[in-house]
């Protein structure tokens, strides 16, 4: 074997970049290798959503803001497996990596912690990807999706992923348990996504309720979605994504933070 | 220049437990170096503030000259770290977890492919590659753990423990590859509670005990500092009492067939054995009664020492105290 025994320069672009790139691979192989865990419960779901709420009782729905009521949940139910998924993904990955020790791959590396946040972060949006891709397909089996704006919709899908990736990311270096990785999705995120707009229009409720709506950030997701697929929108498409850029900002600088400190990590 | 250079290092836990109290340690380039110590002495902190898993408290630490405050990317370059636990994932294969540690350090793929072959090759994994990790052997673990350690082709390799719940035979074959590692150039300190292996594989030692450096020595001259040595000796035929050797060396007789003498440094074995053959004792093997160092590490890290601070080393006491 050939010990390297030489000072060698370091060249720590093309180490995040290399680094970087693996822990996306890592996490693709995680999620492929687990694929009864990461794709197939969205699409079934997704199924179960179109045939009950879409065909069942949407039928006597009617229109909702000008569309077919399969066609205005499509966007939603697509949305929430995503911000699911990506949330999902980065909170049970990292947390598993913590709990199994081998974390420590990653933190005796010469990796600086925004790489390995953007890395898992990264890893979120490529879960949230497959799944809302998946999910799509079921869509189309249920009913026509027209796109309005093809940007929009790409634009939502990255910046919404990220948000949650990091999410997730924040919520496994704080859980010290697999019971405290399930809180904030069971009693946090869905309830947000469900009243986040996903199967009404805000249009529906009252005002109070409208206006407590607009406190919730996945509201702004769903409807930037929504509004790159049907063109319509309960909030501002340019409102939403200054949210969803703030949020991605403010979490990722959050993440790097703590890992800084060694919250969760470090001793 | 130095592999390891700490200067006053300290850390305090949360819980208030002081686990390193000012630690000043220099490891050379190159070395073989045995850093020793009871449980809770401080190692695995110390270890883990090489390779920031653990924060410090106070001091400094560089590595190849690398502040690990200011240069921290750099100064984990060089290191490669084989931990005390399992800590890889357990449900990849042995070729996926040494191919992504090397991607860690920024080791192109291909170039990690290959490298992958040869130390899995080296450590008899290669044939184990495409199973889950979680099915390997414990010494397989250790080996595994050795491989993704060196992927990198570090300068400096720590080995906290590495062979743990070892069998001998791959023990041994585990002593003969670091040793061809270290001379090829690589620097490794090694912590260990099989003091033989320190022994028999490191040119320089310190011990560790209560979060401070108690020893710092070459291995052969901290040695030669032992003052007594116990042999074991066992005898053709069968004895009542201890044969009197004269007042200079403590003779007992353990069972018929087998004696304890102990020898000073000052005295030889030639004068023991011509003393037995003129009593008519035929000795037919002899062994030390105890590994040397592991004699000096329990002098230590009882905390005996001379008024000058440096141990005595005379374990006529404290050998008997360890049995």
């Amino acid at each position: 074997m050939n010990a390297v025994t030489t000072t060698a320069p370091l060249n720590l672009g093309a180490v995040r970049w290399t680094g970087f790139k693996t822990i996306v691979i890592r996490e693709f192989g995680r999620i492929i290798r687990i694929w009864g865990q990461t794709i197939v419960p969205s699409a079934v779901t997704a199924v179960l959503y179109f045939a009950i709420f879409g065909s069942l009782i949407g039928r006597r729905v009617g229109a909702m803001g000008g569309f077919d009521y399969k066609q205005f949940i499509a966007p939603g139910l697509i949305m929430m497996s995503v911000i699911t998924n990506s949330y999902g993904n980065v909170v049970a990955s990292f947390f598993g990596a913590k709990f199994g020790k081998h974390i420590e791959e990653l933190l005796v590396s010469p990796l600086p912690n925004w790489v390995i946040v953007g890395g898992y972060a990264a890893g979120g949006v490529v879960r949230g990807l497959l799944v809302g891709a998946t999910v799509t397909v079921v869509s189309l089996l249920f009913t026509h999706l027209h796109i309005h704006h093809l940007g929009v919709v790409f634009a939502a899908l990255l910046l919404t992923s990220v948000t949650f990736g990091l999410g997730g990311f924040l919520n496994a270096l704080f859980a010290k348990n697999f019971d405290q990785v399930n809180w904030i999705p069971a009693f946090v995120l869905t309830p947000l996504t469900y009243f986040g707009g996903v199967f009404y229009s805000v249009d529906l409720l009252p005002d109070w309720a409208r206006t407590l709506s607009y406190f919730n950030p996945i509201l702004y997701m769903v409807n930037a979605f929504r509004y790159g697929f049907l063109g319509v929108s309960d909030v501002g498409v340019g409102t939403a994504f200054i949210l969803m850029a703030g949020a991605a900002v403010v979490l990722f600088g959050a993440a790097v933070l703590l890992m800084d400190r060694g919250t969760g990590t470090r001793d | 220049m130095n592999a390891l250079s700490v200067r006053g290092l300290t850390k305090t836990y949360r819980n208030g437990v002081q686990a390193l109290k000012g630690v000043d340690l220099d490891v050379e380039q190159g070395d073989f170096f045995a850093l020793l110590g009871p449980n809770g002495a401080g190692k695995t902190t110390l270890i883990g503030i090489m390779t920031s898993l653990v924060n410090k408290t106070s001091g400094e630490a560089r590595v190849f000259g690398h502040d690990i405050d200011r240069e921290l990317e750099a100064a984990k370059a060089c290191i490669g770290v084989v931990p005390q636990e399992i800590n890889f994932n357990l449900f990849e294969t042995p070729y996926t977890i040494v191919v992504n540690q090397a991607g860690f350090y920024g080791i192109p793929r291909p170039v990690a492919r290959e490298r992958a072959e040869k130390y899995l090759k080296q450590l008899q994994l290669w044939d184990k590659r495409n199973g889950i990790s979680r099915g390997l052997s414990g010494g397989m673990k250790r080996r595994l753990m050795i491989a993704r350690a060196l992927m990198h082709e570090p300068r400096l390799l720590i080995l906290d423990e590495p062979t743990a719940g070892v069998d001998i035979e791959i023990r041994r074959s585990m002593w003969d590859f670091l040793r061809e590692i270290n001379d090829r150039g690589t620097t490794i300190i090694l912590t260990t509670h099989y003091l033989e292996e320190a022994e028999t594989l490191c040119r320089n030692i310190a011990i560790i005990n209560g979060g401070r450096i108690v020893e710092r020595d070459n291995m052969s001259s901290l040695l030669r500092r032992l003052h007594v040595e116990t042999f074991v000796l066992n005898l053709r035929d069968a004895l009542t009492e201890a044969p009197e050797l004269g007042a200079a060396y403590v003779v007992r007789l353990v069972d018929d067939h087998t004696l304890e003498v102990e020898v000073s440094k000052d005295d030889n074995l030639n004068d023991i054995f011509a003393r037995l053959s003129t009593l008519g004792v035929e000795v037919l093997s002899m062994r030390n009664k105890v590994n040397r160092l592991e004699e000096i590490f329990i002098r230590l890290v009882e905390g005996r020492g001379t008024d000058d601070g440096r141990p005595a080393l005379d374990t006529r006491a404290a050998a008997g105290a360890a049995r």
